[in-house]
């Protein structure tokens, strides 16, 4: 047994560069399977697969509705888990899905909601493309609905730009709703999900609004457009929707042209996804796009819809539950080579809609063919009601009025119940 | 039935090759037609006293063999052959063994102790051969000298070879009591002693209930003491050795003793012969080792519960201990830079009072500045580089604030001294030391700098200038330009202050790695480190400059693989070459690939890079193929989808590296590589799934592999199922049971000790991220069925891992993800397995409460996952 050898080392560094190199190659791999883990669980969780890039030729046909075309109920991408700059890497139809599915998108208005005058906003909706728009690490971003990229530009929009901008991480990002207007190249924003990485997504209307504008004037957005600052910002006019409000909304000139009015309940988070707390209603005095249009531009003599075919033969819509508006044979279906989960094109016949207790019980359809492929979504019931309504008795703004002032009246009466005192 | 051998062995060891190689050939034979008759023969030889010596030697060594190897496939076998010969014969051979102990011969008995303790170490752990302690006990008292020397050093390798549990308590004391006795001072016999005092090294270890009872412990303690002041002096050493070992096995029992062996530790320093010394200070460094570890496990605040506390050891014994260490930095052998096996009183010294630094932090600092004001501007040059030696020993360990305007100070004069000083010793510590500043009170962590504006210039042309000095002195300057690059690795993409000094850095570093002498010291090793630093810690305004060196480094690594007719020894250099290069090139695509603008021009060389890659694959150089096949990953980690056409080609290389169970770095790298070829290639990798996947499931089914190669594997199933996703199916037939039961044994982990629950939760968590892989990879497919049958067993491996309770946050992470995947990609299929399983609840909540955000994050996932697969 010879003595123990104790040199221990000397004037030499703990670390190898080769095990220094070893160590952060399987730290890269670590952290690339991780972002591959992300990239599945997040992005494959929304889109059923990912396909190669292809094409989209075939632009919406309509005018930018406000269409809500949600097809499944659950929130599949929790606020927390929305990454737009991973999406942002999305093609074609799924880009569309993902994105469809981060807009708020307000329901058609087929009746008056109650307490308008109390729990709701109104205000005129600016025509143009709906989008998103992006900031976050010097460059600003905007992305129409179905994912495409409208520009890619310097904003002064929190890390819009390249610029020294002290405040915060040049990571975080901020992301609103907007609408571009053509005529005056500005993007009218009108709803805030995220600021400076602080997500709003579960902040009520009320706060948020609040928010976009005491935040957004701070950056200097709202300036005319400059170098590193392309397009100008602006907020739209938010009234309380009681009677002055409503009308001002409706009647008071605005530096945009006007496509319908929105109404936002003022408690509702920002739900992505169709809900009925934020609601668009239309009319000819307020937008040029009451009717829907088809492909070429004309509004067709006849309203036309889009619906999904289920396995059962069921046509639907695209809420959940689904509402069923008829049904195929399988003979049809066989002869026109047609299958589950086709989107299908139907003219709504002389026969027109029938009810009963208030539901739909009978349409008389008839088949035009599948529809664009460009669409993700049937048809949802709020808009094909709120179509058919304006064909044949349209709610009016009158009507809006009168329900306000009747909740008013209903308010001033002495109440029934009268409090002992003794 | 014993066979005459004598000749053969003797001829085994002739001079002529022809004799040497018929007798090898002879004992060969015999050994295959008969073991039992072959091992008795040799016991016989070694034991017969009439033998001439060399023939007894090889016939033990040749039985030793049969016993034991390295490679531990073989030894297994050994042990199952030994075990399975009939007992009759075994007995003749240990008899055999035992006898030879009391030969006159001393070669014969020492061969007899090693051959027996190797016996013992199969016997004993399965209750075999349970007289054998006491056979040698009985030798202890009787016999002549060298028969208790011979049983000493054979309980010695007995306690080496055996672990504590396969010893009785019982035979543990005597054993104990046998050593101990032969070491007092009443033991005349100086070879008895000796034997005795190592014996005992490999026997502390067996002592845990003695060193419990303090009678006993005190025995043990005051034998060792007396045994260090014997005349002797390689009795003294071994007594040293003792008391290191000690410090380190029952550091919580030192206290009552630990003055005395300051002062006979501080008198080996001083007067001591050098070997003895050496220990001494060991002695100390040990105990900083141990006071180190504690601290830093508990953070110096204690509660009731830490296991050891901190008895501050050193911190008492620092007003005399640092003097004395001061004195021996003083003690400097000529040349000891130059000579990579020097080990001196000084280096010992200087090291064990770095070691003090990081135990004690500031309170070292005002025992050691007086020596150096003292000592750096003598004229001797001993006095100067002790004097530097000792101040960049203590650069690590006390806080910034007490050494900054102290290093503010020693800079200038260090870095005129590292131009100036005459002697080439002084200059080399002068560059360590420099290097030491920069690496410990230089980085964007601390508040005042102490590099600036106004010094760096200097600072750099200094360092620039000393890479011309001789190699020892060109290679610490390098290795202080590392650590000053690295002080601005987190400069980000803004500016860099080294960036206006870049080319002139990189110039003066492939100057060295030219120089003629660049193979000496290891300058040219240090000077492509280094660069390499620089490269990483560089920011994108000298990215183009990064991008220049991409041809220059392909060029040397071309020159390197021109074929011409190289020695050995040049072929070897020549490959570390090769493997310095591919690190390099591995540095620069790591860097250039991370930015999407650098990445674009740099992808240019693509092509040529990997021409050069595939061709140093050529080489038989496991270094270089590890630095090739990492710079392969980053390429295809750069290059994305594109590499793609590079895979035809480098196929092949990619299966031989999966087959290379000798080198196992090299198979776990390559294994890492296919994780970074499918993340590249998606399902393009497709076509190369086949053989890819045959290969890692060979290399999972083998025992020659090294066990921590198999948790990346399993890592890798899940990189290739989430590329190719469906396409998996046709190899879950395969993986699915092979992850199913390596899952049942990672359930338990076997043993208590930290390596193997690190080693089981690293085979956890990669069966974990093949599970998460597979589960994506099918999510959304038309065959989520195929998976249905597994998801039982997947569940109650998360339970049964959720019940052991001994999971790392890692292993949490992905258990808990992979419910999430379970649940996401079998939607309502699953749903009610899922509801039955403990870790749908208990394992969830405990995770969603969890304070490691990462796990709540993947819990959270799992949450949402399982509320849509049970809500349908």
């Amino acid at each position: 047994m010879a003595p123990h050898d104790l040199r221990r080392p000397f004037k030499r560094p703990a670390i190898s560069d080769q095990q220094r190199r070893r160590e952060l190659s399987l730290q890269r791999q670590a952290q690339n399977r991780l972002d591959a883990q992300h990239h599945a669980r997040r992005l494959a969780s929304t889109l059923l697969f990912l396909q190669p890039p292809q094409s989209d030729p075939e632009a919406d046909p309509e005018p930018d509705p406000e269409i809500a075309p949600e097809a499944e109920p659950e929130q599949v991408t929790s606020p927390s888990e929305l990454d737009v700059r991973e999406a942002s890497k999305l093609k074609g139809a799924q880009a569309r899905k993902w994105f469809a599915r981060q807009l708020m998108l307000p329901e058609w208005m087929i009746d008056v909601p109650d307490q308008l005058a109390q729990d709701w906003y109104v205000f005129a909706r600016p025509s143009g493309k709906r989008c998103f728009v992006v900031s976050t690490n010097g460059t600003t971003v905007s992305r129409l609905r179905n994912g495409s990229m409208l520009h890619r530009f310097p904003s002064a929009l929190p890390n819009g730009a390249r610029t020294r901008d002290a405040s915060g991480s040049a990571q975080s990002y901020t992301i609103l709703d907007c609408i571009f207007h053509e005529a005056d190249q500005t993007y009218y924003v009108i709803d805030m999900v995220c600021w400076r990485g602080y997500s709003l997504h579960d902040c009520a209307a009320e706060f948020r609004f609040f928010w976009l504008n005491s935040k957004l004037v701070e950056t200097g957005a709202f300036d005319p457009p400059s170098q590193y600052h392309r397009y100008r910002f602006s907020l739209v006019p938010v009234y309380n929707c009681d009677q002055s409000g409503l009308s001002a909304a409706y009647t008071e000139p605005v530096p945009y042209v006007k496509d319908g009015l929105l109404f936002y309940n003022k408690h509702a988070h920002y739900q992505t996804g169709n809900t009925p707390l934020a609601l668009v209603w239309k009319d000819e005095n307020c937008s040029q796009y009451v009717i829907d249009t088809d492909s070429k531009g004309q509004v067709p003599s006849q309203q036309q819809v889009v619906l999904e075919l289920q396995d059962n033969g069921n046509l639907t819509t695209s809420d959940e539950p689904h509402v069923v508006f008829g049904c195929l044979d399988g003979d049809f279906m066989q002869k026109s080579g047609l299958c589950c989960g086709n989107l299908l094109r139907f003219a709504i016949s002389n026969g027109g809609l029938s009810f009963l207790d208030g539901k739909l019980e009978k349409a008389d359809l008839h088949y035009l063919g599948k529809s664009n492929r460009a669409r993700a979504f049937a048809d949802s019931y709020s808009k094909v009601m709120f179509q058919y309504m304006a064909r044949h008795s349209p709610l009016k703004v009158d009507d809006l009025l009168a329900s306000i002032n009747s909740s008013i009246e209903q308010e001033n009466k002495p109440s029934d119940d009268q409090e002992m005192v003794g | 039935m014993a066979m005459e051998v004598t000749q053969i062995l003797l001829n085994a060891q002739a001079v002529d090759g022809t004799v040497r190689k018929q007798a090898e050939e002879n004992l060969k034979q015999f050994q295959e037609q008969n073991l039992p008759s072959f091992l008795f023969s040799l016991a016989g030889e070694l034991s017969n006293d009439d033998k001439p010596v060399e023939s007894r030697k090889l016939a033990g060594l040749i039985l030793k063999n049969a016993l034991d190897a390295k490679e531990q496939h073989r030894k297994l076998e050994l042990v199952q052959r030994w075990l399975s010969l009939d007992n009759s014969v075994k007995a003749q051979i240990k008899a055999c063994l035992l006898k030879t102990l009391s030969s006159p011969a001393p070669d014969a008995r020492s061969t007899a102790s090693q051959v027996i303790a190797k016996v013992a170490g199969i016997d004993l752990p399965h209750k075999q051969w349970p007289e054998l302690v006491g056979a040698l006990l009985s030798n202890i008292h009787q016999l002549p000298a060298h028969t208790r020397q011979a049983t000493l050093e054979t309980l010695g390798y007995i306690c080496e070879e055996v672990s504590p549990d396969a010893v009785d308590q019982d035979h543990v004391n005597k054993i104990l009591t046998a050593v101990v006795q032969g070491m007092n001072a009443s033991e005349s016999n100086n070879d008895v002693r000796l034997a005795a005092t190592r014996a005992l090294y490999n026997a502390l270890g067996f002592a845990q209930a003695n060193f419990s009872n303090d009678m006993e412990r005190d025995y043990i303690m005051r034998v060792v003491c007396e045994a260090t002041l014997c005349p002797e002096l390689k009795i003294r050493q071994a007594a040293f050795e003792c008391l290191v070992a000690i410090s380190s096995t029952y550091y919580e029992k030192l206290a009552p003793y630990i003055q005395d062996i300051f002062n006979i530790t501080a008198k080996a320093v001083k007067e001591d012969e050098e070997p003895v010394a050496l220990q001494a200070i060991e002695f100390w460094s040990s105990v900083c080792d141990e006071e180190i570890d504690i601290l830093e496990e508990y953070g110096g605040d204690f509660t009731g519960d830490s296991d050891i506390p901190c008895f501050y050891f050193v911190k008492q014994a620092l007003p005399v201990l640092v003097p004395m260490l001061l004195e021996t930095l003083l003690k400097q052998e000529e040349d000891q830079d130059q000579d990579e096996g020097a080990w001196n009183i000084a280096m010992a010294g200087g090291t064990c009072l770095g070691l003090i630094a990081r135990t004690v932090g500031d309170d070292v600092v005002p025992l050691v500045m007086p020596f150096i004001e003292e000592n750096i501007t003598k004229p001797d040059w001993r006095q100067r580089e002790a004097a530097t030696y000792a101040f960049g020993s203590i650069l690590e360990g006390p806080s910034p604030d007490k050494l900054i305007p102290l290093v503010n100070i020693a800079l200038s004069f260090m870095l005129t001294a590292l131009m100036q000083d005459p002697n080439n010793h002084v200059k080399d510590t002068t560059a360590w030391t420099l290097g030491r500043m920069f690496e410990f009170l230089h980085g964007s962590a601390l508040e005042t700098p102490i590099i600036t504006q106004t010094n760096i210039q200097q600072i750099i042309t200094v360092l620039l200038q000393s890479m011309k000095d001789v190699p020892n002195v060109a290679e610490k300057a390098c290795g202080a330009l590392y650590f000053l690059a690295q002080g601005y690795e987190d400069a980000g993409s803004s500016s860099s202050p080294l960036a206006p000094f870049f080319q002139e850095i990189v110039q003066a570093l492939l100057t060295v790695t030219h120089r003629e002498d660049a193979g000496e010291s290891r300058l040219r090793t240090a000077a492509y480190e280094t660069l390499n630093e620089v490269v990483r810690c560089s920011t994108d305004e000298t990215a183009p400059m990064v991008l220049q060196l991409v041809p220059l480094i392909m060029m040397e690594l071309h020159q390197t693989l021109e074929g011409q007719k190289l020695s050995s020894d040049e072929r070897e250099k020549q490959n570390e070459l090769q493997g310095l290069l591919c690190g390099c090139l591995q540095v620069i695509i790591q860097k250039l690939g991370s930015s999407e603008a650098t990445k674009y021009v740099f992808m240019q060389y693509a092509d040529q890079m990997m021409e050069l890659f595939l061709r140093v694959f050529a080489s038989r150089s496991a270094t270089a193929h590890e630095e090739a096949m990492l710079a392969i990953g980053a390429l295809a980690y750069a290059a994305g989808a594109d590499f793609v056409k590079y895979m035809p080609e480098f196929y092949r290389y990619l299966e031989m590296g999966l087959q290379n169970f000798e080198d196992y770095q090299v198979c776990a790298i390559t294994v890492g590589v296919v994780g970074d070829i499918c993340r590249a290639l998606e399902d393009k990798v497709l076509p190369y799934c086949d053989g890819i996947m045959t290969q890692l499931l060979k290399d999972l089914s083998s025992n020659q592999l090294h066990r921590s190669v198999k948790p990346p594997i399993f890592s890798c199933f899940g990189d290739i199922a989430l590329a190719i996703g469906e396409n998996f199916e046709k190899y879950l037939m395969y993986a699915m049971p092979m992850l199913q039961s390596a899952a049942e044994l990672s359930a338990h982990i076997s043993g208590a000790d930290d390596d193997m629950l690190e080693y089981t939760n690293s085979l956890r968590n990669g069966i974990l991220e093949a599970y998460s892989g597979i589960f994506q990879g099918f999510k959304g497919s038309s065959k989520t069925q195929l998976l249905m049958p597994y998801a039982p067993h997947v569940l109650q491996f998360l339970d049964s891992l959720y019940m052991e309770k001994d999971m790392d946050d890692a292993v949490s992470k992905t258990a808990i993800g992979v419910l999430g995947d379970l649940a996401d990609t079998l939607g309502s299929n699953a749903g009610p397995l899922i509801q039955q399983s403990v870790s749908s609840r208990d394992f969830l909540s405990e995770c969603l409460s969890s304070d490691d955000h990462l796990i709540r994050e993947s819990a959270e996932w799992a949450k949402l996952a399982i509320s849509r697969a049970i809500s349908f």
